[in-house]
């Protein structure tokens, strides 16, 4: 249908494409200015001469910090935490959404189960005997409580039931003629079909684990085992606690850059695939029809 | 029913129960074992006796906790903060999702959108290094403003810019996301209504009046029903990575007030007592938000 557009028409959508467009870059050219300071010279990095663009190129900010032996092994440690931390969140995801899909008249006591995961996810103990339990369990300086704790993610959990309890059930009812238990369902049937929901939770598990660094800060007494994040937030914040050299965090402009843009890589590496199943993941959850 | 037909129902259910099991050994190991540590916000904490050894002092705890000069000051602060947040946050992935959806290009749509999340996927910490640098007083932005005649702003060291920083980066960094979800919502209006309100005169403002924004309507309210368990939380990491000595008495909230306590005072009961006066406001605040949802749309937490 060919219309005539109307002179408003026509300012509404130049005003539009400004807006959205200055919105989009305001979220994006921060990590390019980032990624500039990271690869300029500190002549002109330090008084904040840097744009968009590098000035006085050099790789020499990467080149200190991947020396140094304190920057490296936070990475290393972040890159542990983050794999066997995702990997054990989405096991146990798929462990427990599985039955808690099933009604209790198939699942009996699914309501006790659920209660107790709904528990979890609006009320906790709190710092101070989070932080006692843990350290009593001499889990302290170990990679095991960054992992542990969150090991068993409710929430994703639920997003998940609610995906394996839309799927079609003669699938499975005619598994189950052929005499298939509930393992041999799940492994077979229930987790390939799950595949979409197993990637978003996948998805938030990574990022949750890459990110996080409170967990870092609490339960470490000594820098040598924190990951990247609390390492970077001691550096940054230059509010080290009191049991750790505070020379660590007097770096400069371009080193801090750097550090801040190998903290981002991963994170800009997976999220251009992660809309789709964002949208499967809140559509799922939240906004079900 | 009979006892029979019960056990047998049981049984056959028996490899769910074992499938289950170590999920949720792990909820209930790390999440309700550390529990009755509650009885500290009653307790005065001595290391060498634990918890459980520690001597009892009844309601001493929250009595030092109202009394203590900070706290009201956290508490309202929370509140205000928090409630900047969802008021000023609440509209704008809505407003963004509707001027996207009048986007024609295709690729411009696209890239747009996905620009507009990657703040979403970066941390406080990350973050809160670029708005230090950006927003320093010598930084990227106030070179900008000096660039077009403005004197300098003091962003992150004036309580009143500070506390403008807190609201306007949360939503910078969350928009995005919200974006996703009201864009999916639009993608299932149905076209037709759009094709019948055009030969019937309507124009796009119009459509969008009648038909785009009652579309929305239910997930906005929704969104906004689920808003109300996240009072008390005005942004534990954004706020503690990004405070300094010359805004704290604005910017301390209940939960950095309960770091300070546990780790500078060392005053473990009374940290468990704040704690636990803010779980429980909380708690009741969300499940007042999901009775709500239940009530008033199809949504089902369970």
């Amino acid at each position: 249908m060919a219309r005539k557009i109307s002179k408003g028409r026509i300012a509404f959508q130049i005003v539009n494409y400004a807006l959205l467009g200055a919105l989009a870059l305001s979220c994006f050219l921060p990590v390019v200015h980032m990624l500039a300071v990271s690869l300029s010279d500190k002549i002109y990095a330090e008084p904040k001469l840097v744009g968009l663009i590098p000035k006085g190129f050099t790789l020499g900010a990467y080149r200190t910090l991947f020396a140094g032996r304190t920057f490296s092994h936070a990475l290393l440690v972040s890159v542990i935490r983050t794999l066997a931390g995702t990997a054990a969140n989405v096991v146990l995801t798929v462990l427990l959404a599985y039955p808690l899909s099933k009604n209790s008249r198939e699942f009996p006591f699914r309501a006790v189960y659920m209660t107790l995961c709904l528990i979890v996810m609006v009320f906790n103990a709190g710092l101070v005997p989070n932080y006692l339990f843990l350290n009593g369990l001499g889990l302290f300086d170990t990679v095991w409580v960054l992992i542990l704790p969150g090991a068993a993610p409710v929430f994703s959990a639920v997003l998940m039931m609610n995906f394996m309890r839309a799927l079609p059930k003669d699938i499975e009812e005619a598994a189950m003629i052929d005499g298939a238990g509930y393992f041999r369902m799940l492994a077979a049937v229930v987790a390939p079909l799950s595949l979409p929901s197993i990637a978003t939770v996948s998805l938030f598990a990574f990022v949750g684990h890459w990110n996080s660094w409170f967990d870092g800060l609490l339960y470490n007494r000594s820098m040598d085992h924190y990951p990247l994040q609390t390492y970077l937030q001691v550096v940054l914040t230059a509010r080290a606690p009191s049991n750790i050299d505070s020379a660590a965090t007097q770096v400069g402009q371009n080193l801090k850059a750097a550090q801040i843009f190998i903290a981002m890589v991963p994170l800009l590496l997976v999220y251009p695939f992660a809309q789709r199943f964002f949208v499967t993941g809140i559509t799922m959850g939240s906004v079900k029809g | 029913m009979t006892g029979g037909k019960f056990w047998k129902r049981i049984k056959r259910s028996r490899q769910l129960h074992w499938i289950i099991l170590l999920p949720m050994a792990f909820i209930v190991f790390f999440n309700f074992v550390p529990m009755p540590g509650i009885a500290l916000a009653w307790k005065r904490y001595i290391a060498t006796k634990g918890i459980y050894g520690s001597p009892s002092v009844g309601w001493d705890n929250f009595k030092a906790l109202f009394s203590y000069p900070m706290f009201w000051p956290a508490f309202w602060n929370t509140l205000s903060i928090a409630c900047l947040k969802l008021a000023i946050g609440f509209p704008v992935p809505i407003l963004t999702a509707l001027l996207l959806n009048e986007v024609g290009s295709k690729a411009f749509k696209k890239t747009a959108q996905t620009l507009m999340y990657l703040p979403y996927f970066l941390s406080w910490v990350v973050l809160g290094g670029i708005i230090m640098s950006l927003f320093s007083l010598d930084g990227g932005i106030n070179s900008l403003l000096q660039a077009v005649g403005f004197p300098p702003v003091f962003w992150l060291g004036k309580a009143g810019w500070f506390i403008f920083m807190l609201v306007f980066t949360e939503i910078w960094k969350n928009f995005g996301y919200g974006t996703i979800i009201y864009l999916a919502a639009l993608t299932g209006i149905d076209k037709n209504l759009y094709e019948a309100a055009a030969i019937d005169g309507a124009g796009r403002w119009k459509q969008t009046l009648h038909i785009t924004v009652p579309g929305v309507l239910p997930i906005a309210a929704l969104m906004g029903i689920l808003n109300l368990g996240t009072v008390l939380n005005a942004g534990f990491e954004q706020i503690f990575i990004l405070n300094n000595a010359l805004v704290a008495e604005r910017a301390t909230i209940i939960d950095t007030l309960v770091y300070d306590v546990t780790f500078a005072d060392r005053n473990y009961g009374m940290a468990t007592a704040m704690n636990l006066f803010k779980s429980v406001i909380s708690f009741a605040l969300i499940l007042s938000g999901w009775f709500l949802a239940n009530r008033y749309s199809d949504y089902r937490v369970f």
